[in-house]
């Protein structure tokens, strides 16, 4: 009789156990979704605010179709991709193709003086931060997530549930990589 | 974050336990030295009165008094986009549950605080000189400062703090100005009769310690506001990973000369850079609410190889010569390297267009409206202006007041509510068909009253209060 109830109250235990590991991981897919919906709102603004910047700037740079055309076909990419990784690499496109822009932009003083085109570039500006600083959070959801899913005893759940590893969104920060390491010790 | 927060608590138990007691013991002396028996719990009892009070006061409505004394009003994103993006860039970066309030400083001298008991619900205050002397980069930086002591719960820690100091001084100088007209002679002349010797003893002690507990609370009061400076300062650097942004704008603040009217003792601390002593290099470390300016400029700009909390650290010792721990042991566990990132587009703006920035800020901050004549003069009318049109002051010709800013202006000083960006209604946008190419105006789906300048040239536009988009048909 002892021993039964202690195989039972074992067998009780290991059950909520389990059913806590479960509830856990479905939290983290959560809050990773979570996350994501946060860069997409920022990846979306962008998307918006493009035709306006090149309908503003069309009548100044005659000169520099080109980099118009690329920022253009490179947001319609971006706005196509599927997968987070086809995305964070069409998304790192269109930001060099709009700081190539920017960079080419101050050879117009007249483009410069626009009211409308100032406000744009900041609110680009302002968007482009806010992807970044999203990405951060969004990429520390998904560390701690994986590393659940890979690690015992959670990833037995995780392997009967069918959770999946999310993608990390990397762009291509150019910024980043080149910033100089320099000591002076 | 979190460590920095719980390692916040852990010293604000430690500071309630010193400047506590201190309290409980001034209050005890005081009583004891009036009445020897029994009178020292009474003024225990007095002084954790006064204590309680103060705290109530501070906690309901310390947020709302410091706003109103330093003259800060709220705004709209149309007055500063730029101050609005910046200040939701860096609530994303600090995770802050809600977008800080935010609020212009009718004021040219540059400076900002940020105050609010929770992190769901702050603000964050700067100066019109502020938004017109710094560039984005710096603003950012500045703004990265006040978000991290609002991340790091410094405004709760402080104000606690503050009001433990305000009970001990205040206790401290009702007694001591009691003394002072009570006349000394006549009372050791009553007390020596019914209690003898115990009463004078005690009012000695309870003198020494009037005179000593204000200042020992003001100097831990002042070395643990010095440390979350730094503290904010390191945090700032790892929210932009950008520190010579905060550098610069320290630089420009320290060089300027204009004066914070709005500011005197009791709110000195709570400002980016001490408004009272920004001129005083020379002020001894001991009494001062801030470290050295120069000190804290020097330590950003060393920090060249990462902007994480241990780069902070090192930087630290490596420009005061001295190993003393300024980030809480918790923050250094996190060694995930933090790269720096590059600058921004930064146009360095002329004196003269800074000026009348400045003015056209602190004109909008105060409710004036803005109108474009037709001759391209920008025509400022001041929120009592009750015509219905203006003449312009170059070419004569009358401009009518829109609509939509009399319904501004009738309203001054009330916040228009308005959607985060970016989380605008969506539906398809309506269409207005314009009649001519003067000043019009139409109502929003929303109701709102928009405006049409003579120059719009655009096809479409956003209402400021609700944001959805009018198609525009000329």
């Amino acid at each position: 009789m002892v021993t039964l109830v202690v195989v039972l109250a074992v067998i009780f235990i290991i059950i909520f156990y389990l059913i806590g590991l479960f509830n856990s991981l479905v939290r983290l897919r959560n809050q990773v979704k979570n996350a994501w919906s946060q860069i997409d709102v920022q990846l979306k603004r962008r998307h918006d605010l493009i035709p306006n910047l090149v309908e503003t700037a069309k009548g100044y740079v005659k000169h520099e179709r080109g980099t118009l055309e690329a920022i253009t076909e490179a947001r319609s990419r971006a706005m196509g991709a599927g997968s987070v990784g086809d995305k964070a690499k069409a998304e790192g496109a269109l930001t060099d193709a709009i700081s190539k822009f920017f960079v080419v932009v101050e050879n117009y003083p007249d483009l410069k003086a626009n009211q409308n085109f100032l406000a744009l570039q900041e609110e680009l500006t302002s968007t482009e931060n806010k992807i970044a600083f999203s990405r951060q959070a969004y990429n520390d959801q998904v560390l701690y997530f994986n590393n659940r899913i890979q690690m015992f005893p959670s990833n037995m759940i995780a392997g009967m549930f069918g959770f999946q590893q999310s993608e990390f969104f990397e762009l291509e920060d150019k910024a980043e990589r080149q910033a100089p390491k320099v000591d002076f010790n | 974050m979190w460590e920095l927060i719980s390692a916040n608590r852990r010293k604000s138990f430690f500071l309630f336990v010193i400047m506590g007691s201190c309290l409980i013991l001034l209050g005890y002396f005081i009583g004891a030295a009036y009445a020897p028996r029994g009178g020292g719990f009474i003024g225990i009892g007095i002084a954790f009165f006064i204590w309680m009070i103060l705290s109530v006061i501070s906690y309901f409505s310390g947020d709302s008094i410091l706003l109103a004394v330093s003259g800060a009003r709220p705004v709209t994103p149309d007055v500063h986009q730029q101050l609005f993006n910046v200040v939701d860039e860096m609530k994303i970066a600090a995770g802050l549950p809600a977008m800080p309030k935010v609020y212009i400083i009718d004021s040219p001298a540059p400076n900002a605080f940020a105050t609010g008991r929770k992190p769901e619900n702050c603000a964050i205050a700067v100066t019109a000189g502020l938004l017109t002397r710094l560039n984005r980069d710096e603003l950012q930086g500045v703004v990265a400062h006040e978000t991290s002591h609002i991340m790091n719960r410094d405004i709760q820690f402080m104000t606690f703090a503050g009001v433990m100091l305000g009970s001990i001084v205040l206790i401290s100088q009702i007694f001591v100005r009691s003394l002072w007209f009570s006349g000394g002679g006549s009372r050791y002349r009553g007390r020596s009769k019914d209690s003898g010797q115990g009463a004078a003893i005690f009012m000695i002690i309870a003198i020494a310690f009037a005179i000593l507990a204000p200042i020992f609370a003001q100097l831990l009061y002042l070395a643990i506001s010095r440390r979350r400076e730094y503290l904010a300062d390191a945090s700032a650097a790892r929210l932009t990973r950008y520190p010579e942004g905060l550098a610069s704008a320290l630089e420009k603040i320290a060089k300027s000369p204009e004066k914070l009217e709005g500011a005197n003792d009791a709110t000195a601390g709570l400002y980016i850079i001490n408004p009272l002593q920004k001129n005083r290099a020379d002020l001894s470390a001991w009494t001062s609410t801030h470290p050295p300016i120069a000190e804290r400029i020097a330590i950003l700009r060393a920090l060249s190889q990462g902007a994480s909390l241990v780069d902070y650290q090192n930087a630290f010792n490596k420009i005061k010569g001295k190993k003393d721990a300024v980030i809480p042991d918790s923050g250094l566990k996190d060694a995930t390297p933090v790269p720096l990132r590059g600058a921004g587009a930064a146009a360095e703006k002329g004196a003269g267009a800074q000026k009348r920035e400045l003015g056209d800020l602190m004109r909008a901050v105060n409710g004036f409206l803005f109108l474009t004549c037709a001759c391209g003069l920008k025509i400022k009318v001041p929120p009592d202006f009750k015509k219905e049109s203006i003449a312009c002051p170059r070419c004569g010709r009358e401009n009518k007041i829109p609509s939509a800013e009399l319904a501004t202006l009738a309203g001054v000083g009330a916040i228009i509510s308005k959607d985060i960006p970016g989380m605008a209604p969506s539906g398809a946008p309506s269409t207005y068909k314009r009649k001519g190419t003067g000043w019009e105006t139409f109502n929003c789906t929303c109701g709102r009253p928009v405006q049409l300048s003579p120059q719009f040239q655009g096809k479409e536009i956003t209402c400021p209060s609700c944001g959805r988009k009018t198609l525009i048909q000329s």
